[in-house]
């Protein structure tokens, strides 16, 4: 066991680390509330110049194609350049969802010309893609989405309502799934698209999260029109090209953000309790020691799914460990910090309370998280279904046409 | 990186696990569990001509010198089976004492029998129910005479020598005790898992060895060496679980259809596997850190333990509860990993000791 790079490794981390020097502002140590909401202009322009550089200096898309403008590099260099990149003010977020998933099913499933098209100026971070998945009927049971897709010579007119998607308000394309036959069983009805989201017909509205702050939208689509060329897969194969996107999703949704183990750390360093400083209090010990070892659990986990990166292994599904681990642990340290500040912990004005109010964002933010990208549930059914081998759950709307299935309540 | 066992590591691990299979099964487990042997003296015996015993023993010493990866390897093999010697007291503690401390005089008189399994060591620590620390420690040795008390001592009816820590003058210190010599008396206990016998043993001046000159620094340093084995071994425990609890949950059918389908139970399995592969990953780190005897050692080791011992408390409580009924039954298996998870979680000092002491790991880190 060890923890060196190959050769290879090495002088790969090595260019990175010069790159990011040389162009970005480290991170300061210690930990304040960064939380920022990233569809402001100026950071969406920074993100935007932030990947135009990347890009210029080989650092987009590591391992798709070169012939697609990437540098077709084995996976365990994205993962190198990840963590070089995490030490540095990166703002990275807005092109995780194209980069992510959206061009992996482009490069899988669209025409040469296509390809070709689309797949550089993403990378170049000229052009923003989002994922129009999740609907109001369709979240966990993602299948069960009811947007209409009805064919019209060369054309599809689509016709419904998608939620919870992440960038819709900034994106210039995305990739769709729709009903395009309600006769027959759910999953054998859908067909995959991809489209401009300057089509007419689409309106974009915010959704305000309990947060205060407005990451997704909601997508309606009246008689929007995408040419059949920009269809993914076969008519009716959509929930194949499905399964391509969230396969990527399990390497795009990562590990919740902080307040984590360091920060309550520096927070419980810092606080006087009724009795004396909060390290030496017996219970505030032993919760400490429990988020350091699920930290720990993931971080060491994580290096055994580089060891098989680096051997040249597919990381399965036991990865889905690293979301539901800490999008627990997110929440659990968050109202653990706000208890440490006890009557003050209810404040969140940054010039009052401890760190810039970075545990009371973490406690109104850390619901999304444990929801998001699949929820805990969802995750824990993966794990039990892909990991262990256990039979699926008894599936009541697997053999009914999609139009007979009970829909609950309106 | 490369943060797996090695292609030799594994091949050790498939070999290991056939030999257990075929030696320790639960029949032979239970042949400790429901009589009075103490423990399985033919598997000890095949332990030491395989070489298992000085896995990590150099070979000047009589070992078979592999090296602590693989001593991790067999530990982990080890809890699987429930094998039911005193390879924990023996090796991860005794071994790891001479071998951090002993002089080179002590390891060449010691280390060979101790490859063998001719001699049985233990580690004596705990002196009743006041908690194991510095202060509370009474057993005393003077002018090389130990006397003093100490209960529980893990395998301390079945070793011949003990690792006792004691005060001399105003500081503390380890010491080699003879078992088998004068003014020694044991006593075997009723334990929750009669399959790693624990005893009462009682000192009227027995002579005492000094091992090493830091007392209570060195009793640390090699617990955070046995905590790391030991956690190999409640994870092949906890492994264990996991598997019976999905084989049962397979087979078992209620309401039309197995059970496995549910849930409830696969959720419940899920979160078994959750604790496992943390406990696995911090557990490997610690083998980082003992195999090369890095200054993390003490953080990776308590990590380690704190992980092991919530995995193998979980998968062994939640087992039983997949068993249903079943599973509280003496004849099904389960309660052969629940007991060993209990004993296990304790044995090296509870979850909480090592919990405050993780942070204060951490401190001094930090401090530094």
């Amino acid at each position: 066991m060890d923890f060196t790079d190959t050769p290879e490794e090495a002088a790969f981390r090595a260019k990175a680390r010069d790159f990011l020097s040389a162009n970005a502002a480290a991170k300061k140590s210690g930990s304040s509330n960064l939380a920022t909401g990233w569809n402001k202009d100026e950071a969406l322009a920074a993100a935007r110049a932030w990947q135009a550089k990347k890009a210029a200096a080989g650092f987009a898309g590591i391992t798709m194609p070169e012939e697609y403008g990437g540098q077709g590099l084995p996976p365990i260099t994205q993962v190198i350049y990840n963590q070089e990149e995490a030490n540095y003010v990166a703002p990275r977020g807005v092109y995780e969802i194209g980069l992510g998933m959206c061009i992996p099913t482009m490069l899988a499933y669209a025409t040469e010309e296509q390809k070709q098209r689309y797949a550089p100026p993403a990378l170049r971070g000229e052009e923003i893609w989002c994922q129009l998945f999740s609907e109001p009927a369709g979240g966990s049971d993602l299948a069960g989405l009811r947007t209409r897709a009805e064919q019209d010579g060369d054309d599809w007119i689509i016709n419904g309502q998608k939620i919870w998607t992440s960038g819709a308000q900034f994106s210039d394309y995305a990739i769709l799934v729709t009903r395009s036959d309600f006769d027959v069983p759910k999953h054998k009805g859908l067909t995959f698209f991809f489209l401009s989201m300057k089509s007419p017909g689409i309106e974009v509205r915010p959704i305000k999260q309990m947060s205060g702050a407005a990451n997704f939208n909601e997508v309606y689509f009246s008689d929007v029109r995408i040419p059949d060329r920009q269809r993914l897969g076969a008519v009716g194969d959509g929930w194949k090209v499905s399964l391509t996107t969230l396969m990527n999703e399990r390497f795009a949704v990562g590990v919740a953000p902080p307040p984590d183990f360091d920060e309550i750390f520096d927070l419980v360093r810092d606080t006087e309790l009724e009795d004396g400083p909060a390290l030496d209090n017996a219970m505030v010990r032993d919760r400490l020691a429990d988020w350091y070892v699920r930290q720990q659990g993931l971080k060491n986990a994580h290096f055994r799914t580089m060891t098989a990166l680096s051997r040249g292994d597919t990381p399965g599904p036991e990865s889905s460990i690293n979301k539901v681990v800490s999008a627990f642990k997110y929440q659990e340290v968050s109202f653990f910090g706000m208890e440490m500040q006890e009557m003050l912990g209810v404040i969140t004005d940054p010039d009052i309370i401890a760190m810039d109010g970075l545990f009371q964002t973490g406690a109104l933010s850390s619901p999304g998280y444990r929801i998001a990208g699949g929820t805990d549930e969802i995750l824990r059914n993966i794990i039990a279904e892909r990991v262990l081998g256990l039979p699926q759950d008894v599936r009541v709307d697997k053999e009914v046409a999609f139009r007979d299935l009970p829909t609950g309540r309106d | 990186m490369n943060f797996e066992f090695n292609d030799d590591q594994r091949m050790l691990r498939d070999q290991a696990r056939r030999f257990l299979m075929d030696k320790s099964p639960p029949e032979v487990v239970r042949e400790t569990l429901e009589t009075e042997q103490p423990y399985d003296r033919d598997l000890w015996r095949q332990f030491g001509e395989m070489g298992w015993l000085g896995a990590a023993i150099p070979e000047a010493y009589g070992g078979s010198g592999m090296g602590h990866l693989e001593l991790c390897v067999l530990a982990e093999e080890l809890g699987r089976a429930l094998a039911p010697t005193p390879y924990a007291s023996s090796i991860y503690l005794g071994a790891e004492a001479l071998l951090t401390a002993g002089s080179e005089d002590q390891k060449q008189n010691y280390l060979p029998d101790l490859a063998t399994g001719a001699t049985i060591w233990c580690l004596a620590l705990s002196e009743g129910s006041r908690p194991a620390t510095e202060s509370n420690i009474v057993a005393e040795v003077s002018d090389g005479k130990l006397t003093g008390e100490k209960l529980p001592v893990a395998d301390g009816d079945v070793a011949d020598r003990a690792i006792v820590v004691a005060r001399e003058g105003t500081s503390s210190g380890l010491f080699i005790v003879d078992l088998n010599g004068a003014g020694v008396m044991r006593q075997t206990v009723d334990t929750m898992d009669p399959t790693r016998s624990q005893a009462r043993l009682t000192f009227a001046d027995a002579g005492a060895e000094k091992l090493g000159d830091d007392g209570w620094p060195l009793l640390e340093r090699i617990q955070d060496r046995a905590a790391v084995l030991m956690a190999f071994e409640q994870i092949g425990g906890a492994q264990a679980c996991l598997e019976m609890a999905k084989e049962y949950a397979l087979g078992r059918f209620a309401f039309g259809r197995p059970i496995a389908g549910y849930q409830a139970i696969k959720h419940r399995l899920a979160d078994m596997y959750i604790q496992i592969e943390l406990a696995r990953s911090n557990a490997y780190y610690g083998a980082w850190a003992l195999s090369t005897n890095a200054a993390e050692l003490p953080v990776a080791a308590a990590t380690a333990r704190v992980a092991a011992i919530e995995a193998f408390n979980f998968a062994a409580r939640e087992n039983v509860q997949v068993h249903g009924g079943m599973g509280f039954t003496w004849e099904f298996n389960c309660h052969l990993y629940y007991r060993r998870a209990r004993q296990l979680a304790l044995v090296l000092g509870s979850q909480r000791r090592w919990k405050d002491r993780l942070i204060r790991a951490l401190e001094r880190r930090n401090a530094a």
